[in-house]
């Protein structure tokens, strides 16, 4: 050892030896786990917990930011004005859509108002910003910078640009945890833009892709269909984009066909996020019979 | 006039300083903050766990400071960070900090080079707890990538060491030099 030892000798008391120690925590650390995954009654610790280390999540981000606003000074103005005017094309060439949108918007407001139903948001978007992604490689899931008090709460839908990315899983105080399309326990409802199947599309776990299960093999997809919302879990709002399909495995000896897709959004690449306002509570299901109240595996707990 | 020593690892015969409590603390905090850090992609994948690099020295020189209490609270910070089960990294932690203390001696006894060897296989042991923790929970089995990380992290044991015992070393009088 290259310092002088400072440790009395053993006969003075030093407290519980290291294995005592070890015991005691582990023990502690297994009821912790069996607490928090059977039963989940730890959230407020966790709560406390999160906004201790609030302070030091954004002080990771401070560099960042402050490197993004030094380039953004320094950037030329030749690559300002090109960025403006290819924006200015952009919209331009969106014009039409828009404002074809607004008339069915107003359209289609006019409708639900006469056959009564009710609206597809409610509650604000939220524009919020990756604080920074899990490095749990068992989970995907991401931190965004708004929280509570930007009024998120769990369960809301999170897109960007292209399409879906996830939902809102956990909100702290001053951020939110979004578990992505791409998590082993996620399900997101989706049908078929072609076609108008309905399926339930799986997260796969990190690196893998998304798949649709249990569709019989003479179901009417085919490798390129686009996947949108279906809205009838009543989490997701209806008709976001989500995926896309890669491809088709139809063997024959199969019960059900392999169906993989790519999701559409960067899900583990977009910087910006939108949150969206929660989709209208849908009608209270109907009361099953007693007979069928085996427990469904695989459709999550993210439900919301 | 004192002078600072070298940027170099200390050489076996030195007598290194009592540390100072909140350098551990401090060191511990940046340690967290390296976890933190948002990184996607291939970075991720190669981003050694630095909390627990940092902690496993501490364990190492200091075992009367920093030791399975403390790694387990630590543990729990981790858990909350990364919004994992509670107490998968404490338990992971503490287990660390146990073996640290039980292989310090033996450690401490070999070169740089070849204490990262040693940190590479308790580092690969607490990847492999957590791994067990989530198996046993549900989760796949993840590639062979899931090992990058902590051999990443035992490469850095001779920087992380070098750095975290330089203001342990002592300052050498003017006569000396």
């Amino acid at each position: 050892m290259r310092h002088i030892s400072v440790e009395p000798p053993p006969f003075f008391h030093r407290g519980p030896s290291p294995l005592a120690r070890l015991a005691f925590f582990g023990l502690l650390s297994l009821a912790l786990l069996f607490a928090d995954t059977r039963y989940r009654y730890l959230e407020s610790v966790r709560h406390a917990v999160a906004v201790v280390l609030y302070p030091v999540q954004r002080a990771v981000q401070l560099p960042a930011e402050v490197l993004a606003q030094v380039t953004s000074y320094f950037s030329s103005q030749a690559a300002l004005a090109e960025d403006n005017a290819a924006l200015r094309q952009q919209l331009l060439s969106e014009a039409p859509v828009v404002q074809g949108y607004q008339l069915l918007l107003q359209e289609n407001a006019r409708l639900r108002a006469l056959l009564n139903v009710e609206k597809r948001f409610q509650g604000a978007t939220t524009a919020a910003e990756v604080l920074y992604s899990g490095r749990d490689p068992f989970t995907q899931k991401l931190f965004v910078d708004k929280g509570e008090s930007a009024g998120v709460q769990p369960g809301q839908a999170v897109i960007d640009e292209v399409g879906v990315v996830g939902q809102v899983t956990r909100v702290f105080p001053y951020m939110a945890e979004v578990t992505l399309l791409t998590d082993k326990d996620h399900a997101v409802p989706v049908k078929v833009e072609r076609s108008g199947v309905r399926s339930v599309m799986y997260g796969a776990g990190s690196g893998r892709l998304p798949e649709l299960r249990f569709l019989s093999p003479n179901v009417e997809i085919q490798a390129g269909d686009k996947l949108l919302t279906s809205g009838i879990d009543g989490t997701y709002p209806s008709g976001l984009a989500v995926a896309q399909v890669v491809s088709v495995e139809r063997e024959t000896g199969q019960i059900f066909a392999r169906v993989t897709c790519k999701p559409l959004a960067g899900v583990e690449k977009s910087p910006h996020l939108l949150i969206l306002g929660r989709a209208a509570a849908p009608p209270q299901r109907p009361e099953e019979p007693a007979e069928s109240d085996t427990p469904r595996k695989g459709r999550g707990r993210h439900r919301g | 006039m004192p002078h600072l020593p070298s940027f170099a690892p200390a050489r076996p015969e030195e007598i290194l300083l009592p540390v100072k409590p909140w350098f551990v603390m401090l060191t511990l905090i940046l340690g967290l903050i390296g976890n933190l850090i948002p990184v996607s992609g291939v970075t991720l994948r190669l981003q050694p766990d630095f909390l627990a690099l940092v902690l496993l020295y501490w364990c190492i020189q200091e075992p009367r400071l920093i030791s399975v209490g403390m790694a387990w609270c630590l543990g729990l910070l981790m858990d909350v960070a990364d919004a994992t089960v509670f107490g998968q990294h404490a338990l992971a932690y503490a287990v660390l900090a146990y073996a640290a203390e039980y292989s310090r001696r033996r450690v401490l006894r070999f070169p740089l080079w070849q204490q990262a060897a040693q940190v590479a296989v308790l580092l690969l042991f607490c990847a492999a707890l957590v791994l067990l923790v989530r198996v046993v929970g549900g989760a796949p089995i993840p590639r062979w990538t899931y090992a990058v990380g902590p051999l990443v992290g035992a490469l850095l044991w001779p920087v992380v060491t070098t750095l975290l015992q330089w203001p342990q070393r002592p300052r050498r009088s003017q006569a000396e030099v």
